[in-house]
Formats: C-alpha cells, sequence, structure tokens
C-alpha cells in the first residue's frame, strides 16, 4: 500500500515537471518583452555603474539598511532615498509615482523580473524632498 | 500475552468523509489566516492591550497536548509497563501532528509570516521563542526516530534508549511552553517558575484525553474491539494527571495569595474578573477538572466507555479555558506601573483590557486542529499504528477468559 | 575600562565641551547639540541618551508632546479600533491612593539598559544601539509580539492596518512592533527629540547622561529623580522627578 502511494507521488511531480518545462520550451520561442524602465532624472552616472548596480542593488541596500538601523551610520551614497530621489516617475501632475503605479522605477522591473519588493510595506515609495536622513 | 497486531485502516467511505470534512475545515482555516494577513489584525479581536489572543490559546493548547500525548508511548517504553504498548506507535504519531497544527497556527497568527526564514536564519539565544524553535524541530525528528525503532522490528531493542531521550526531550519542550510566560517580569500574572511545572502537568492532561479521543473514536469507526482492561487504567491515568493540574494551579494561587503584591492580580482573576473569573471556577475548575474526576471514579460508571470519552472530553474543553484564563486574562490585567497610585490615561492604563476574539481567530485555531486530525487520519491509512485489537484477551498479559 | 579612566574621560571631555559651548548660544548646548556625531561615525557606547521629566511642570490637561511625536512620526493618522490605535507615547495621570496627590507625565519607551523586549525577541529585531536607544529593527520583525507581552511599560505598539505615507525618515509597516525611538533621526542630526521641543514648559531635558557637563548630568546630580518600576532594575534612559 505504502509503495503504490509512493509512486503516485512520483508520477504526479514528473507529470508536474514535464509540463513546466514544456512552458519554458514555448516561451523561449516566443517574442520576449523587455521592461519599460524609467531614465533617472538626475545626472548620467549612477552611484555605482549601472551593470553593478542592476546585479548588486539589493546587497548594497541591505548593507546600508543594517548600517544605518542597527549602527546609526547614516551616509547617504547607497541608501533607498538616494533611488528613489533620482529615479523618480512624474505623473501628468507632475507628482511622483507611488509603487502602486507599474511606472514605479523599482516596480517596473521588478515586476518582469516577478521578484517581489519587502520595502515599500513600511518605507515611503516616493522621494523626500525636505529630509536629507536615510 | 500474544504478540500486538497492527494494522492500517481500511479506505473506507467512512475515512474519505472524514477527511474531507477534516480537510474543509483546514481550508477554511487558511482562508482565515489569509484574510488576517491581508487586512491585519485589525480584523481580529486582537489589540494593543491583548496582544495575544484566541490562536495562541489553540497554539498552545495543541503545544502542550502534543508533549503530553507521547506519554502514553513513554509508559511503555521507558517505564516498561508492557501492557502500554499497544498503544505507543498512535501515541508517537499524535505526539507529532498536534505539534504541528499548533505551529501551524502560531505561525499563520505571526504579523509577517513570510519572513519566517528570518525566524530561522537570526536566533536571539536568550529569546524562549528561539530555544522553543530548537525544542520543536528536535521534537519532531526525535519522536520520528522513536517511531521508527517502535514500528521496525529489528530495531525494537533500541527503542527503551530512543524513548528515554524523547520523553527527557518533551520534559524540556514543555518547560519551554511554560517559561514562555514564566519568565515574563513584566506582568503580575506571569513572572512565576511554576509555570514550566504546571504546563508539563497540564500537558499530562490534555495529551492523554487527545490521545483518548482519537484513539476510542478510531476505534469505533474501523470496528476494532476495544476492551475493559485499557479503558481501565487510562481513566485512573487520565483522573492522576486532573489531580495534578489542581494540585498546582492551587499552589500557583496560594502562593500568590501570600505575596500582598499579587493580591490584584488574585482578586482579578478569583472573584472580581467577570468572565475570567467565571471562566476560571465554572468552566476550568468545575467543568474540567471536577466533574470528570467525579465520572471517572464513579463505580458505577466504571464498565463504561463512554463515560472515559466524555471525562476526556470535559479535560480538553477545560484544557483550553485554563489556557485561555492564563493567557486572556493574564494579559486583560492591567499592567502595575504606579504601584500605591491609581491610575488614568488615554491608552487604557488602570483599567481591564477588552477582548472579543472574532471570527477568523477561531477559525484559524479550529484549522489547527483539523490539520492535526488529518494528518493522524491519513497516518494510521498509511502506516500500521493501530493495533488490531485492545480486547482484554489481545493486550491483558494477566487476563483470563 | 576601570571607573576611573571613564571619570578622567568624562572630565577631558567635559573640557572640550565646555569651550564648545562658549563658542555656542547657551541652551542649545544643553540639549545636547556638540556630540552631534559625523554622518559615517557609528553610534557610540561613549554616549547614553537620556531624559528627564519634570513632572511638576508637566500639565494635566496638555499633550502636546503626545501628538508632536505623532505627527513627527507619522502615527497620527489611524483608522481602525481604538484599542488598536498605534501609542508610542501617552499621557499618564495619577493620583495617589492615600494623599489623593495627582500627577500627570508622559510615559513611552524607557530605553532600558537591560531591556527585556530585547531579550525576548527571537531575531534580534528588538536591539539596543551603542548609544542605548532602543529600537524595532523592522526587516528582521516577524510580528510575534513577545516584546509586547514582555514590556513592563506598555510602550510598544503593533500596527494593525495598512499604512501609506510614512515619512521617508520613519518607516513602519503592518505587522510589525514599533515604539518611541527617542527620535533617532533627529538625534543623529544633532537635534533633540520632538516631545522635547514641544512641551510649552520646557519640563522634558534630553541629553547625555555619560557626559557629567550635559543639563541632564546636572540635574539627576542635583535632585531626586525615580525610574520606574525600579524594582526590576533596568537601568531606564528616562527618569522622572516629583513622583
Amino acid at each position: 500500500m505504502p509503495m503504490r502511494f509512493l509512486k503516485q507521488i512520483r508520477m504526479t511531480l514528473g507529470a508536474m515537471l514535464s509540463i513546466a518545462l514544456m512552458g519554458f520550451a514555448l516561451n523561449l520561442n516566443a517574442d520576449v518583452p523587455t521592461p519599460q524602465i524609467p531614465k533617472a532624472v538626475k545626472g548620467e552616472q549612477c552611484v555605482e555603474e549601472t551593470a553593478f548596480m542592476r546585479r548588486n542593488h539589493m546587497d548594497l541596500l541591505d548593507h546600508q539598511r543594517d548600517g544605518t538601523l542597527r549602527q546609526g551610520i547614516r551616509t547617504k551614497k547607497h541608501s533607498l532615498n538616494g533611488c528613489l530621489s533620482c529615479h523618480v516617475v512624474k505623473d501628468s501632475n507632475n507628482q511622483a509615482v507611488t509603487f502602486q503605479s507599474e511606472k514605479h522605477f523599482c516596480r517596473s522591473c521588478h515586476e518582469y523580473a516577478a521578484v517581489k519588493i519587502d520595502c515599500f510595506g513600511c518605507h515611503k515609495s516616493t522621494p523626500d524632498q525636505s529630509a536629507s536622513s536615510l | 500475552m500474544k504478540k500486538v497486531a497492527f494494522a492500517e485502516i481500511n479506505a473506507s467511505n467512512g475515512f474519505y468523509v472524514l477527511l474531507l470534512l477534516l480537510g474543509s475545515v483546514v481550508a477554511v482555516g487558511l482562508g482565515a489566516a489569509y484574510f488576517m494577513e491581508h487586512n491585519g489584525h485589525e480584523v481580529t479581536g486582537m489589540n494593543n492591550q491583548i496582544v495575544w489572543g484566541m490562536p495562541h490559546v489553540f497554539a498552545v493548547f495543541l503545544i502542550v497536548a502534543a508533549s503530553g500525548a507521547l506519554n502514553v508511548a513513554s509508559i511503555a517504553s521507558v517505564f516498561g509497563k508492557s501492557v502500554y504498548k499497544p498503544l505507543a506507535p498512535l501515541s508517537g504519531l499524535l505526539a507529532i501532528t498536534l505539534l504541528a497544527g499548533g505551529l501551524a497556527v502560531l505561525v499563520l497568527d505571526l504579523g509577517r509570516p513570510d519572513r519566517l526564514i528570518v525566524a530561522m536564519t537570526n536566533y536571539n539565544f536568550k529569546s524562549i521563542f528561539a530555544w522553543n524553535i530548537f525544542l520543536y524541530t528536535g521534537f519532531f525528528a526525535i519522536v520520528a526516530v522513536y517511531l521508527w525503532m517502535m514500528m521496525e522490528r529489528r530495531f525494537n531493542k533500541y527503542s527503551h534508549n530512543v524513548g528515554l531521550v524523547a520523553f527527557v526531550w518533551r520534559l524540556l519542550l514543555t518547560t519551554g511552553t511554560g517559561s514562555i510566560f514564566g519568565f515574563l517580569v513584566a506582568r503580575q500574572a506571569y513572572d512565576a517558575a511554576i509555570m514550566a511545572p504546571l504546563f508539563i502537568v497540564s500537558s499530562f492532561a490534555f495529551g492523554l484525553a487527545m490521545y483518548i479521543l482519537v484513539l476510542v473514536s478510531a476505534f469505533q469507526m474501523t470496528d476494532r474491539e476495544f476492551g475493559q482492561g485499557i479503558a481501565q487504567r487510562l481513566r485512573s491515568l487520565l483522573g492522576v494527571f486532573i489531580g495534578s493540574v489542581l494540585l498546582l494551579t492551587l499552589i500557583y494561587h496560594i502562593t500568590n495569595l501570600y505575596a500582598t503584591e499579587h493580591h490584584g492580580i488574585e482578586a482579578f482573576i478569583l472573584r472580581d474578573g467577570g468572565i475570567y473569573t467565571h471562566l476560571f471556577w465554572f468552566g476550568q475548575i468545575l467543568l474540567g477538572s471536577i466533574l470528570p474526576l467525579i465520572i471517572l471514579f464513579n463505580k458505577s460508571l466504571q464498565k463504561s466507555v463512554g463515560s472515559l470519552v466524555f471525562s476526556a472530553a470535559l479535560v480538553v474543553i477545560g484544557g483550553f479555558i485554563q489556557l485561555y484564563v492564563i493567557i486572556i486574562g493574564g494579559q486583560a490585567f492591567p499592567i502595575d506601573l504606579f504601584p500605591g497610585y491609581e491610575v488614568t490615561s488615554s491608552f487604557y492604563d488602570g483599567v481591564v483590557a477588552s477582548y472579543t476574539p472574532s471570527l477568523p481567530e477561531i477559525l484559524l485555531g479550529f484549522g489547527g486542529v483539523a490539520l492535526a486530525l488529518t494528518l493522524t487520519t491519513v497516518g494510521v491509512k498509511v502506516l500500521r499504528f493501530l493495533p488490531v485489537s485492545l480486547a482484554d484477551k489481545d493486550v491483558d498479559p494477566h487476563h483470563k477468559a | 575600562m576601570s571607573e576611573e579612566t571613564n571619570q578622567d574621560r568624562r572630565r577631558f571631555l567635559g573640557v572640550g565641551l565646555g569651550a564648545a559651548a562658549a563658542s555656542l548660544a547657551p541652551g542649545v548646548v544643553l540639549y545636547g547639540v556638540a556630540q552631534a556625531k559625523t554622518d559615517s561615525e557609528p553610534a557610540s557606547n561613549k554616549v547614553r541618551w537620556g531624559m528627564l521629566v519634570d513632572t511638576t511642570k508637566c500639565a494635566d490637561n496638555c499633550d502636546k508632546c503626545v501628538s508632536a511625536c505623532a505627527t513627527e512620526n507619522g502615527w497620527d493618522k489611524h483608522t481602525g479600533r481604538a484599542e488598536t490605535r498605534p501609542q508610542w507615547m501617552r499621557k499618564v495621570t495619577l493620583k495617589d491612593k492615600v494623599t489623593r496627590r495627582t500627577t500627570s507625565l508622559p510615559m513611552m519607551c524607557q530605553h532600558c539598559e537591560k531591556p527585556p523586549c530585547v531579550d525576548v525577541c527571537p531575531t534580534n529585531a528588538s536591539m539596543k544601539r551603542e548609544d542605548g536607544i532602543v529600537l524595532v529593527d523592522k526587516h528582521r520583525c516577524i510580528g510575534c509580539r513577545y516584546c509586547m507581552m514582555a514590556c513592563p511599560y506598555k510602550a510598544r505598539s503593533f500596527v494593525h492596518e495598512q499604512v501609506t505615507d510614512q515619512k521617508s525618515y520613519m518607516p513602519r509597516g503592518m505587522g510589525t512592533v514599533e515604539s518611541c525611538t527617542f527620535c533617532v533621526h533627529r538625534i543623529d542630526k544633532g537635534e533633540s527629540p520632538a516631545c522635547v521641543e514641544a512641551c510649552p514648559e520646557k519640563a522634558i531635558v534630553f541629553g547625555d547622561m555619560n557626559n557629567a557637563n550635559s543639563e541632564i548630568s546636572h540635574r539627576l546630580r542635583l535632585f531626586s529623580t525615580t525610574q520606574i518600576r525600579d524594582d526590576l532594575r533596568l537601568n531606564l534612559g528616562v527618569r522622572y522627578e516629583g513622583i
């Protein structure tokens, strides 16, 4: 009895895997859309090389947040507010869009990559003009 | 005594109906958890005064009962009472499934259950919660090995030693659960070392009661024979456990009553606490302890398995009420920040905190109970946890036909 | 480090600060501005931030400190039940059961030297910064509320509902625990907490308790002050005068 049970599980898993692989193969042939990444409003160069930022921005932000919160180091180079300030996207009323909008800089790419952002549950997603901190 | 035979239960229609019923309760519980996570704890009855509510009552009950459910196996392999041998595998299974149900409720009530990985990667070794993460995962592993030793004939010789480890571990686990409250210096109802032993004896009673309910139901549903001998032993055992809980409860309150600084909380629970006072006297003491004791030791009811099941059910209900009084009642009593002063504020200082459990919380709790029972049902279906018969002639070494 | 060298260092710091104070507007130094650190400098354990509340000046019907805190930190908008309202700071009125004397005071996180919330937190989300400020690292908080059970001062709140439009310097979000931060974002800029500035009676003094020359140290030396629930021996960062 337990043997048959195990076999059933194995078969189900096998079926699921082949469906997934099939979908992947189909996708390769399809036209792949690319994300519409808004251009930064300030300056030509990000705080680090663009290629480096694409791969490592999350590590920089993680490092920054632990330094800021746990140790009280308040340098601004890799701050989240820094990202939001340069990469702000304005709507038709010249208001900065929030993470609720598909046009938001972070969202435009993260949605494409299907990576969930955990920042904006707590952090404000628009730049803070007045405050210099964080 | 004959060799005890174990068998899986049959895939009858009843089995699938039961599975469907339990599965739907689990699904509803999961839905409730999703609703709570999506809308925040605003939709629960919990608030900034009563920070732990109904889910914690359910979770703590299941976790405490889990360690207690293992006792039946310990009696067989650690204390060498061979009459309990046929009962041992189910005891191990129930220990695992009840713990799984309790932990599921606890985790799904977190403000950020999606961050469970954080709890696995950042440990504060001074936190009793962090100790408990090890105690719980260790419990799963040890009981699994223990079951293996019991159920694989070649390894039976190790079951005494592994059983001993499991027994010590389960005492540590309940100590950990009790200490969550016992180490809280802030609140007058907690901050008492007796919480650990109180939780241990409570686990004996809750765990055995849950065990009796599951065992007798399983036997009833699968038409297996349940003898007087086993019923009689479980009856006395449950009685002794209920008595022990009563004793430690008495010591807890007597100790508090002796010290003037604790008179406030004692008056609250024992006399002036409204719902909590009623729950304590009528729920925990009368319904959950005195009544089952009377039934269990009533000579005219000795032959009835039904009276044993009824008593076990009362112990379970009384256990829930006991934890409700400890967890909710303990928080409802205002923190004494300024001894000797009457305190008022815009934030409920000096007043009894109000709490009305909401439906989602209760559904989440029952979801956890149903999860434990679902896992148990599946367990007895796929592996040989249940003895074929517990009739006196099959289990009692001194039985004379 | 021995007590003696500590004293020495304090004296040395004191001289330096005295000189700095002379060149600044009087009064400013009382808030400890002279100790503002640079952005790249981590918080240091040479500093122990503290607050002294003079309850004799605190008016019963005034809650300007509380509303200033709420506005500053963005917990003023709450749509849910009254019992789930965040309360980083609250006004408490005491009435002596025997003498009937009443006292009014603000109550908030007491920034214990040995905080029970930090002890019980399973993930180290509850933490104490080197300079004695007790914080919740919301990146790590899983929302178990054990710290709220453990806090003797009922100083912590759980965010029960979705929040939007937070202050950029004070992120807060559903499912995590929060409390008074001593306005850490202001302290790091050399400013004093919002409640201190808002008090019309100047009843709250804020500063470095390790610095012998700070106003708070002066007053702690001169007057009899109280730590709430001092039976717990938590060595609090908030002290009260007049109770």
